[in-house]
This record gives C-alpha cells, sequence and structure tokens, in this order.
C-alpha cells in the first residue's frame, strides 16, 4: 500500500491546456499516472494530450469517474477551482500554484475540512506514489518504490531527500510536498498520522523550515502517536529573523518560529534530526538498522 | 507589505475608526502649515518608517511650535532612523506626520494576526498598551485576551464587548470598543491585511476610546485585488537589491558572510546556507533562483551576488527537477562572460542532466570548478572562500 494515491486513482487536471498544465500533464501521463482528462472552461469536447477536455468539473467526474485532481491555475483563481473540484466530489485536490491570497486559505480550509476533503498544497511540487501515480511538478525519475515515506515543506529539499533514499536502495512508499505558504491544506501531523497507518511505509522522513509552529506540533504528535522510525531536518538555522525566506511561510516573527526552537522540539519528542540535509539518507539507514 | 502610520491611518479613517486628525509631510514648510491647518497648540510630530520603536529612537516627539514642528521636520527629513528594529543603517524618513494632540487617561493594545496553528484571524486585546507587546505575551501571558474570528460568519459584535468588559471598561466604552474591534475585523478581511497593530488603542481623559497608533501589513499575495493598498507601496523602505532581485523573479536576501549562494527552491537555498555555516564559512545571501532559471535569471543572478563586495566565492546548488542542468549550465557560462566574474565559482548540479551540464562547464574553459557532491562543493567553496572562519 501507499497513501492518498495508488495506481488505481484517476486523476483530472485543471488549468489542462495552459502552458503548465500541457507540459505537466505530459510527463503525469509519462510516468503511467492515470490522467482520465482535463478541465478547462469553454474547451469542453477538444481533445488535449489524446484525452479529454471538460467544460466543469462536475462533468468530468460524472465521465470518467476521476477521484482526484491537480490545479495549474493562476492564483486568482485558485479558490474558484479549488471549490469546484470539491463541489463535484474530488476527493483529493492538489495545488500547485503559488502566491494564493492568505485569506483564500483560511475560508477554504475550513470548508475542506467541513466536508472531510484533502488538499495538499498550495505553493508545492505535490504528491507522488513512486511507480503508481504521479500528481505534480517533481521529477519522476528520482523516485523508486520503497519503504520510506517522505514529507516537506519545500520542494527541491523533498527532491534531496528522495535522490538520498534512492540512492541507497531504500526507495520512497509516498512523498507529499505540503508547500511553503503559512495556511497549508495538509500539514505534517495529518500526513504523519497517515504514515502511520500504512503498511508500506516503516520510516519517515519530515524535512521543515523556519516559520510557524507545525514542526513542533508535529513533535508533539509523533511523541505521542508515531511508533515508526522519524528523521527530521529542519532549514533555515542561518536565516535572519524578520525576513521572508523565498517562500510565503519562511519567516521567523516575533522570536517565534526558528530552526533551532524546531529541533529542540523534536528532538525533545525522540527523533532523530540531522543538521546536515546530505545526512538524511544516512540517518535513515541509521534509525532503521538497512 | 507594510503601510506607513500615515497611509494605515487613512485606511483607519475610510473606516470610520476613532482618530486624530493628521497630515503627512513632505517637507519642514509643509509640516509646519499642517499645523494651521489642524488647528490647536500642541501636536504630535512622527517620522515615517517602516519600523517599530521610533519613540525610544526619537523619531516620536509631542511638540508646542510651530518652530519645534519645523526643526524636528529639519531635523529627520532626508535622513535614516535608527530603531531597535531596523538594522544599523535604519531606514530614509521621506515623510513627517503632524498629528493633533490627544489626552491620555489610559493606554491598552489591540492587534490582530493571521494565527497559523488555528488556521483563525485573532484579535488580541491587552490592558498593558504602548509596551512591546511580545514581552507581555512572553512574561504574563494571562493578560493577552483574545478574540477569534469566524471564517464563515465573520466578527460578531458580542467579542467586542467580551473584550471591553476583560479590559475593564465601562459605559460608553463598551460599544465604542466593539464598534472599533467589528470595523478593525471587516477591514482585515475587506482588505486582505496579514496584521493590524493598535499600540497603544487609549481611553482619552474625556472618557473616549482613539487610536493613537496604527500599523498594518496587507498580504502581498494578495495584492493584485487590493490595487489601492499596491500603490502605497513604498520601495524606499525596502532593501534595493531585494527589489531588483524581485524584477527577475529572483528572491534574494542580504547576509553578512562572504560566500554567494546561487540555488534553485526557497528550501534548498535555506539548507545550503547553513551547510555553508556548518562547514566553517558564511553565507553572504539568500538567493532562490525559482524552478524555471533562464539565462538571463542567472545572468543577474550573477550581479546581484556580486553587488555585494564581501563576497570571495560563489557557490551555485542546482537540483534538476523540471529545470535542467545543463540549460542552467549554458546560463552560468554566458553569465560569467557577460558579467566578467572575478571570484571563484563552485557548481554542483544534481538531478536533470546533471552530466552534461557538468561536461558543459568543464568544456567551456571559464574556470569553475564542478563539485562531485553537495559536501564537497560546500568544502571547496569555504577553502576559496579563506578558508573556516
Amino acid at each position: 500500500m501507499s497513501i492518498l494515491v495508488d495506481s488505481n486513482t484517476k486523476v483530472l487536471c485543471q488549468g489542462f491546456t495552459g502552458s503548465q498544465g500541457t507540459m505537466h500533464s505530459e510527463q503525469t501521463i509519462a510516468y503511467g499516472t492515470q490522467l482520465v482528462g482535463g478541465v478547462t472552461p469553454g474547451k469542453g469536447g477538444q481533445e488535449h494530450l489524446g484525452l479529454p477536455v471538460f467544460n466543469t468539473v462536475g462533468e468530468a467526474v460524472e465521465r470518467t469517474g476521476a477521484t482526484a485532481s491537480m490545479l495549474y491555475v493562476p492564483a486568482p483563481f485558485a479558490k474558484d477551482g479549488i471549490l469546484e473540484a470539491a463541489d463535484a466530489g474530488i476527493e483529493l485536490i492538489v495545488c500547485i500554484t503559488e502566491g494564493v491570497p492568505t485569506l483564500d486559505m483560511l475560508m477554504l480550509k475550513a470548508r475542506l475540512d467541513l466536508e472531510g476533503i484533502r488538499l495538499i498544497g498550495p505553493n508545492c511540487p505535490g504528491v507522488i506514489t513512486p511507480g503508481e501515480c504521479k500528481m505534480g511538478i517533481m521529477p519522476g525519475d528520482i523516485h523508486l518504490a520503497g519503504r520510506v515515506g517522505v514529507v516537506s515543506r519545500s520542494g527541491t529539499l523533498t527532491y534531496e531527500a528522495v535522490k538520498q533514499t534512492t540512492d541507497l536502495g531504500f526507495g520512497q512508499s509516498t512523498c507529499i510536498g505540503i508547500g511553503g505558504d503559512p495556511i497549508p491544506g495538509t500539514n505534517f501531523i495529518d500526513i504523519l498520522e497517515l504514515f502511520q497507518q500504512d503498511d508500506q511505509t516503516e520510516a519517515i522522513v519530515m524535512v521543515g523550515e523556519i516559520g510557524g509552529t507545525a514542526e513542533e506540533e508535529a513533535a508533539e504528535f509523533i511523541q505521542a502517536h508515531v511508533t515508526k522510525p522519524v528523521v527530521a531536518y529542519i532549514a533555515g538555522v542561518t536565516a535572519p529573523a524578520g525576513k521572508r525566506m523565498g517562500h510565503a511561510g519562511a519567516i521567523i516573527a516575533g522570536g517565534k518560529g526558528t530552526a533551532d526552537d524546531k529541533f529542540k522540539a523534536l528532538e525533545e519528542a525522540g527523533v532523530s534530526t540531522v543538521k546536515s540535509l546530505a545526512d538524511i539518507g544516512s540517518a535513515i539507514a541509521q534509525v532503521t538498522g538497512w | 507589505m507594510n503601510l506607513h502610520e500615515y497611509q494605515a491611518k487613512q485606511l483607519f479613517a475610510e473606516y470610520g475608526l476613532p482618530l486624530s486628525k493628521g497630515i503627512a509631510a513632505d517637507t519642514a514648510e509643509e509640516a509646519s502649515a499642517a499645523a494651521d491647518k489642524l488647528g490647536g497648540d500642541r501636536w504630535v510630530v512622527k517620522a515615517q518608517v517602516h519600523a517599530g520603536g521610533r519613540g525610544k529612537a526619537g523619531g516620536v516627539k509631542l511638540v508646542n511650535s510651530k518652530a519645534e514642528i519645523e526643526e524636528f521636520a529639519r531635523s529627520f527629513l532626508g535622513t535614516n532612523l535608527v530603531t531597535f528594529q531596523t538594522d544599523s543603517k535604519g531606514q530614509p524618513v521621506n515623510k513627517i506626520f503632524v498629528e493633533q494632540c490627544a489626552d491620555i487617561e489610559r493606554e491598552l493594545y489591540l492587534g490582530a494576526v493571521i494565527d497559523r496553528s488555528s488556521r483563525r484571524i485573532v484579535f488580541m486585546a491587552s490592558t498593558e498598551g504602548g509596551v512591546e507587546i511580545e514581552k507581555v505575551a512572553a512574561e504574563t501571558p494571562d493578560k493577552i485576551l483574545q478574540a477569534v474570528i469566524d471564517p464563515f460568519v465573520g466578527p460578531q459584535p458580542y467579542q467586542g464587548r467580551d473584550l471591553a468588559f476583560q479590559l475593564g471598561l465601562t459605559g460608553k466604552q463598551i460599544s465604542q470598543f466593539a464598534s472599533v474591534f467589528t470595523k478593525l475585523a471587516q477591514m482585515f478581511l475587506q482588505c486582505d491585511l496579514s496584521l493590524i497593530e493598535i499600540n497603544p488603542l487609549v481611553i482619552t481623559t474625556a472618557g473616549d476610546v482613539h487610536c493613537l497608533d496604527a500599523k498594518i501589513a496587507v498580504d502581498s499575495n494578495a495584492l493584485y485585488r487590493q490595487k489601492k493598498l499596491a500603490d502605497m507601496r513604498d520601495t524606499s523602505q525596502e532593501d534595493p537589491r531585494e527589489n531588483e532581485a524581485s524584477k527577475y523573479e529572483l528572491n534574494y536576501v542580504a547576509l553578512d558572510g562572504n560566500i554567494g549562494c546561487m540555488v534553485n527552491g526557497a528550501g534548498l537555498a535555506m539548507g545550503t546556507m547553513d551547510l555553508v555555516k556548518l562547514n566553517g564559512g558564511e553565507p553572504a545571501n539568500f538567493l532562490d533562483v525559482g524552478g524555471g532559471a533562464t539565462k538571463e535569471a542567472v545572468s543577474e543572478a550573477f550581479k546581484i551576488i556580486l553587488s555585494d563586495k564581501n563576497v570571495k566565492a560563489i557557490l551555485i546548488n542546482i537540483f534538476g527537477g523540471i529545470v535542467r542542468c545543463s540549460i542552467i549550465a549554458e546560463g552560468i557560462v554566458g553569465a560569467v562572460k557577460d558579467v566578467g566574474v572575478d571570484v571563484p565559482v563552485v557548481v554542483r548540479f544534481e538531478g536533470n542532466s546533471a552530466e552534461l551540464g557538468v561536461k558543459t562547464l568543464l568544456d567551456s574553459d571559464i574556470g569553475i570548478v564542478a563539485a562531485t557532491s553537495l559536501i564537497d562543493a560546500v568544502q571547496q567553496t569555504v577553502k576559496l572562500a579563506g578558508g573556516a572562519a
């Protein structure tokens, strides 16, 4: 098993015919994902990349039986696209888009939680179950089906963790980029809970960064509920306070959200931490004895 | 994006919040004339910068004459104000805000932020106004009162009344405070704010609730739909190199070290800085060239890094996901030739077409060091920059 997506997941693409949607859908198809169609309002009835285009998500769901959707729409339209997917019965929404207004996310998160719909992102690389399903912009070929679950707030740091666990032959069960925004649709705890319940996942890599307290909350959760070995890395030890470091959510504000605080909370919860991002793979080897 | 106090107060006035009358002046003459327009015989003059701690730094003064206003304006306009929140250079003062004077009976605190844990807009109020609220929160957290805004129904008057009673307000102050609370919450929602702070919110000697200070930050992601607020941006308060970088969709933050960093992805860029430090070096900057780094973007990145004269070596760390390392390599070769890079450059490529990228660099005879691993790259750069600090 894996979490969130597998070879049976039927996937839609919203913003299908745009340049980003087209480029990443091509790679998604090449990876072997069951992409069953796309949505671009006004282009319904056309064919794109050999797949049907629909005017609405509702119509696409009805005709294809899709349960998951990935969004490549500009930030001003992300809220509308996510709500359209939710109202059409999509269970898993992956929003790659960067720059979604925070108040849109506050409302969306509250609404999606009421209905039990999962949103990954925004401002994230997406989710991949190696060899089965790729919903996002990550390079497929660095992945290897295997036994480490990876969850991260950063795209390229996810790739580092993936590469290291692939090179050592451990592979990954599922990799999730939860995104660099202050209000993500899914947080560390949601994913840790799924990894804990997943038979295929034998160890977990968690990659955090400065800003907010999601890592501290994850540390408490791990101490109470996660029995599988966890290796954690936090980026931004050298980041100055009060400066936004690329990601909207990566900022030390009012003395809160430092990497040191996060390392400390994780270590106190019994999590193995690494100070060098190059040591993630070897730390997994160490905690698992592989 | 931060607003100046005078801009925040324009917004407050539009929402009908109780304020002193004030005028923002560009020159000492205008500041003096503002006193006539406002009337009265006592005013408060305030240097307008994007930083707190202005009072302690002398940037806020109670004055009794127009001569004093002119003197204050002359001494601050065109200079930089250094407060405990700024760096050692301070922030440039281009405007002086002249305001009518309020008579203060009591100082309170009222603010609102987006709380990332609860994913709600949270209002905070305290009887401890006029002091650093972070200190109050750390030392006496029970003195911070909270009200959480429901994302579906918005602010409710009872929440404002509840805070007012807990703050010990009485009589007409209860409904005045509740009105301030509701208007601020509506403003927060309608204007896509990320922070409001009124420190202090005062009770005047006449017994009225009054907003003495006003601080506002706007969600930068929402500026596309907040045109009026976007126009209030004051780039003089921002780092010129960070602004230049943002024109090319580069994220740059200057630091104090001597190793320039060019990385794709914000997380990896921070991780690379941390590795430099861990290996005895000091990063000169954070720089994320983004996912779709072009030759032009790489060129600009070099220019911005090299504009910092402390830089003794440059570390380029690229994990090619969608972006091909070979394309980046061509960008680096072109940029090094165009820009004239006179410090050692170490490159680590991983992922998409990394081998071809390395070959392109080695074939180019521009003297770039192609590292064999991330750690190798960091250690070589630290050595080339003059060794461990």
